[in-house]
């Protein structure tokens, strides 16, 4: 094995370079096909972790009635407590919801300044949920409670921007397998190439008792071969434009909610990801081939 | 070595083409197999080797069963075939030594042992001084002889021939005879299927005559017949 796979490789480098325009048909098509792989992963993975992020930060807003003495507070608390999936409660008086509020809007908010004298908000419970997804059920419960004028979250946010990405997703998912299959129908048409012009050779092979895993071999590499060559481009565009991307959004990005994934693990896993499908498109391109039209 | 019975083709599309066969060849027979084209003789000849399976029927080589065979020890088999046919199935890529060379390499031989072999068996079919020269560069009788060169570099225990003269002028033909009979006195089964007359009467040797699938003569020391 170890002493004939240098004789493989020799064998399907050869034939690559002979059928040069269908190897460069097939190492484009999985080009193409992993630029947009790719690019699929760098988008969905950060928007997953944007998600994630807000998730994690979802908060529901209790606010509490004025009329709640500091009594009736207590008691609030300690009913919103006891509901099973509250991770914690926190208190936030209506001083610092103004704070807040003139902070978030900036110049503009200097305006709300006069309010100082006369707070019109409520006095608030921040409350988090055990798991994000229980968000909508404790909600609902805080809603019940007596003293709470109102209950607020940004539950829909997160949903919506859950169901776009999920949309964006299968749309997709559904466009790569079609550049896949594109991709090993371009393959599998390479290797036959090959087979065809060998037909001499592998008839031979066959009458002197090569076994078929020897005849298999240098097809198979072929296949292999031009699916990892398809992957270099992909991954070279895409660590460096990921890179140019991050540097460049990052400072834009700062004290947003947004938060992007950091170059390293991630492009270094997208790439391994995008060699990993570029060799099995090869693979598979060849497998087909070989058994279709290499009948050993 | 070489044992038939019972065996009967029928291929996918209705033809008959052995109809009944019962044989045995010893080691170290040279037969000769002839009879009318069409008659069966390559549908025979390939069984022996597993290009061709048989519809039913019992066929060993060197005491493997051939019906019982798994498709994977098949090139096991063969290792143990040579196949030598009409138009030499030569790569005319390759130069005379690599051609045979071939042989051994796509079966994993150690290259170190393969030079001398090859070597060995070029000086045997005495081609050795044109070991770098290309299929096309040689005459018919020359590309004849790497073939069967290629065809016993494993030490075959049987030669099969299809009509290895068939290419050849008489002269030449006669060069290859020579070959074989060297071959055979050196212990290897040669089956030969062939239309050659003259040679078939002068060099005597077993002769099986196969007509429309049928073995319809075998003589010890037989004449060609008359066909075609």
């Amino acid at each position: 094995m170890i002493n004939t796979l240098g004789r493989h490789l020799r064998e399907s480098l050869k034939s690559l370079a002979r059928n040069t325009w269908m190897t460069f048909a097939s190492v484009s098509a999985v080009t193409v096909t992993l630029i947009l792989v790719g690019t699929f992963l760098v988008i969905m993975m950060n928007l997953n972790h944007v998600a994630d992020n807000l998730e994690q930060d979802v908060e529901i807003r209790v606010l509490i009635d004025v009329t709640a003495d500091e009594k009736a507070q207590q008691t609030l608390k300690g009913e919103i407590e006891k509901i099973s999936q509250v991770d914690s409660v926190v208190f936030s008086p209506k001083e610092k919801e103004l704070e807040n509020l003139v902070d978030s809007l900036g110049e503009e908010g200097k305006s709300f300044e006069l309010f100082e004298q006369n707070n019109p908000l409520n006095d608030v419970f921040v409350v988090k949920a055990k798991e994000p997804r229980d968000t909508t059920v404790v909600a609902e419960k805080l809603e019940k409670l007596d003293n709470a004028s109102k209950v607020r979250y940004g539950q829909d946010q997160v949903d919506k921007l859950f169901n776009a990405i999920s949309v964006a997703r299968n749309i997709g998912i559904a466009l790569i397998i079609g550049l896949i299959f594109t991709a090993m129908f371009l393959i599998s048409n390479t290797i036959k190439i090959t087979i065809i012009a060998r037909r001499r050779e592998i008839e031979i092979m066959k009458l002197v008792g090569a076994t078929n895993g020897f005849i298999r071999w240098p097809f198979f590499l072929e296949g292999l071969l031009l699916g990892v060559l398809g992957s270099v481009v992909p991954i070279v565009l895409i660590s460096v434009s990921y890179q140019s991307l991050y540097t460049w959004a990052l400072p834009k990005l700062q004290g947003s909610f947004v938060e992007v994934l950091p170059f390293s693990p991630f492009v270094f896993q997208v790439s391994a990801l995008l060699l990993l499908i570029g060799a099995l498109i090869g693979v598979w391109g060849s497998l087909m081939s070989v058994r279709k039209f290499l009948k050993v | 070595m070489i044992e038939m019975s019972e065996v009967y083709k029928t291929y996918p599309n209705g033809v008959l083409a052995i109809n009944g066969i019962d044989i045995m060849i010893n080691q170290g027979e040279f037969v000769y197999v002839v009879g009318p084209s069409g008659a069966g003789k390559s549908t025979f000849i390939k069984m022996m080797y597993r290009e061709e399976k048989p519809s039913s029927g019992k066929i060993v080589i060197n005491g493997v069963d051939l019906s019982t065979l798994k498709e994977s020890k098949v090139p096991m088999l063969r290792r143990q075939i040579g196949v030598v046919f009409q138009d030499f199935k030569l790569l005319p890529k390759l130069t005379v030594f690599e051609n045979v060379a071939f042989a051994l390499e796509v079966i994993g031989e150690n290259p170190k042992s393969i030079k001398k072999r090859v070597l060995d068996v070029l000086d045997l079919v005495q081609l050795k001084h044109k070991a770098r020269f290309f299929p096309d560069e040689l005459s018919g009788g020359e590309q004849q002889r790497v073939s069967i060169a290629r065809s016993i570099v494993n030490n075959p225990a049987v030669m099969i021939a299809d009509e290895p003269t068939g290419n050849l002028d008489p002269d030449t033909s006669w060069e290859i005879m020579n070959l074989f009979e060297e071959i055979n006195n050196r212990g290897t089964t040669i089956v030969m299927a062939t239309h050659n007359k003259e040679i078939v009467n002068t060099l005597k040797k077993r002769v099986i005559a196969v007509e429309d699938g049928k073995i319809v003569r075998d003589e010890a020391r037989g004449e060609y017949g008359i066909y075609d």
